[in-house]
């Protein structure tokens, strides 16, 4: 049986590297692209996260992506993982670097993070993880897991796409889904066991569906 | 809810990870690969790897090398040494490093600060300030490994840092590098209450109990070179001391010295008998991911 091929979508900012560090561990077939044509080959995406939103959803609108992503995503159904920023352009938009417009997959708007308390911005370090419902993302991953956290910027939407959550000065939403879309505002490939049971979990969803 | 971060640092001078003394002598320890993976195992919750001997040869990042650790860095990678554009950022992001870390650059020219965050974003920027105390009991921060003076107090480099858009700091002490005396408290106080973004402290852990008087501050991590880098699950052991101690940690890893005691110099004390004999009748099967 062929092996799923992943798309890491290259967009020249995201933190590459440690995804494909993380697919590598867990044996997951996939290459780094920002050409369409691999995009419409790929079984399933993941859309990694460093950088401003700004920059970002310009560099994809510059990249001519976003057609292909909604064809492939929300048209035919295929597997998305978001992680942190790549969770943040799913929303409509956000209102770092300015005003920018996301993918609109789902409802739900990026705002700075302002946490009640004498709580510092960005929101940095392990965090634990309180899951909503039991979503397939997180199976075998106990309760009050820690996740890593790195964001200046969060995510409100409505709560039928949250999937977790986190405190910080105030619920935070950590993970959601829609459909055959999932993201994370934290980063499994930078949290160790945890982090890499999640993406077998992604994996596993992309193998099995 | 958010734990404090206990952070590795892995000095890396000409290609080898070095025990670091005062910023002025170095012992070889090997290769900072090696130190990444024991890192990662023990379950470390952040590592700095940081190429100390860039800014003096004025040369780039050594990206192959970042890239070469961070296969083992299972855990955020903050990557810094001679970053002074922004294609260096750029070039080790892609490359496996999570955050950057920037020392003499920022310095030099806050500017530089306020472009990379504008791209990067802030969380991914992390401004290094070293600082040397005075004989009058003040502080100036240095850059070059210590070698020279900006005439600033690390408070007023900080300030200007996070006025910048610096997401975080890390703040070490010169004096107290490898001295195994505990951190510089004053010198951290000083630059905790002039800013409001996450601090890091570093310099001078020789003892668990230095770990836990530096999270008096509630800095969000406490950071350590030398000290992790000698003992079997140094990470763990600290760790568990720390969470006997009711300190608010992350403490994951499989080995976890559940019922263990330390003595005086912090170190494990040998389990009972009782204790050893249960263990050779208990099979711990090996969980695959």
């Amino acid at each position: 049986m062929k092996q799923n091929q992943i798309v890491i979508i290259n967009y020249g900012m995201g933190n590459i590297g440690s995804i494909c560090n993380a697919l590598d561990y867990l044996g997951g077939r996939y290459i780094v692209s920002s050409d369409p044509g691999d995009f419409s080959e790929a079984d399933a995406f993941i859309l990694p996260g460093v950088g401003s939103f700004g920059v970002a959803a310009e560099t994809l609108r510059r990249l001519d992506l976003i057609p292909v992503l909604d064809n492939e995503i929300q048209k035919n159904g295929k597997p998305f993982l978001g992680i942190c920023l790549g969770m943040q352009l799913a929303a409509e938009d956000s209102v770092e670097g300015g005003c920018h417009k996301g993918f609109a997959w789902i409802q739900g708007h990026v705002r700075r993070l302002a946490p009640k308390g004498e709580l510092h911005v960005p929101h940095v370090g392990w965090n634990t993880v309180r899951v909503c419902d039991s979503d397939l993302l997180f199976t075998g991953i106990p309760q009050d897991s820690h996740f890593y956290f790195d964001h200046s910027y969060h995510l409100t939407c409505p709560s039928r796409y949250v999937t977790a959550t986190c405190q910080y000065g105030g619920y935070t939403v950590a993970a959601i889904r829609n459909e055959n879309i999932f993201a994370t505002q934290f980063h499994p490939e930078k949290s160790q066991r945890t982090g890499l049971k999640l993406l077998r979990n992604y994996l596993n969803f992309i193998r099995d569906g | 809810m958010l734990k404090t971060r206990i952070i590795g640092v892995v000095l890396v001078r000409d290609g080898i990870a070095v025990q670091s003394i005062g910023f002025s002598r170095y012992l070889p320890i090997g290769h900072p690969s090696v130190a990444i993976d024991y890192l990662n195992r023990w379950g470390i919750d952040e590592v700095v790897i940081l190429d100390i001997s860039a800014s003096l040869q004025n040369r780039a990042p050594d990206v192959s090398m970042v890239k070469h650790c961070s296969r083992f860095a299972q855990m955020p990678l903050a990557a810094g040494g001679g970053i002074r554009e922004i294609t260096h950022i750029t070039d080790l992001i892609r490359s496996g490093a999570d955050k950057v870390v920037i020392n003499a650059a920022a310095a030099k020219n806050p500017r530089f600060i306020e472009k990379a965050a504008d791209i990067f974003g802030d969380q991914c920027i992390v401004v290094s300030i070293d600082a040397r105390r005075m004989p009058d009991g003040s502080y100036v921060t240095y850059t070059h490994s210590g070698t020279l003076p900006t005439g600033i107090s690390p408070a007023e480099c900080a300030k200007v840092a996070e006025k910048h858009g610096a997401g975080e700091i890390l703040l070490n002490s010169i004096d107290r590098d490898g001295a195994k005396s505990g951190f510089d408290y004053e010198l951290i106080r000083s630059v905790f209450d002039s800013i409001s973004i996450p601090l890091i402290a570093c310099g001078g852990a020789g003892h668990p109990l230095h770990l836990k008087q530096a999270m008096e501050f509630k800095v969000s991590g406490v950071a350590a070179a030398n000290f992790f880098h000698f003992a079997e699950h140094a990470v763990i052991i600290s760790k568990r001391y720390l969470e006997q101690e009711r300190e608010e940690i992350r403490l994951e890893t499989y080995a976890s010295y559940p019922d263990s005691r330390f003595n005086p110099d912090g170190r494990l004390m040998k389990k009972d008998d009782e204790r050893l004999q249960k263990l050779r009748f208990e099979l711990i099967p090996e969980e695959k991911i």
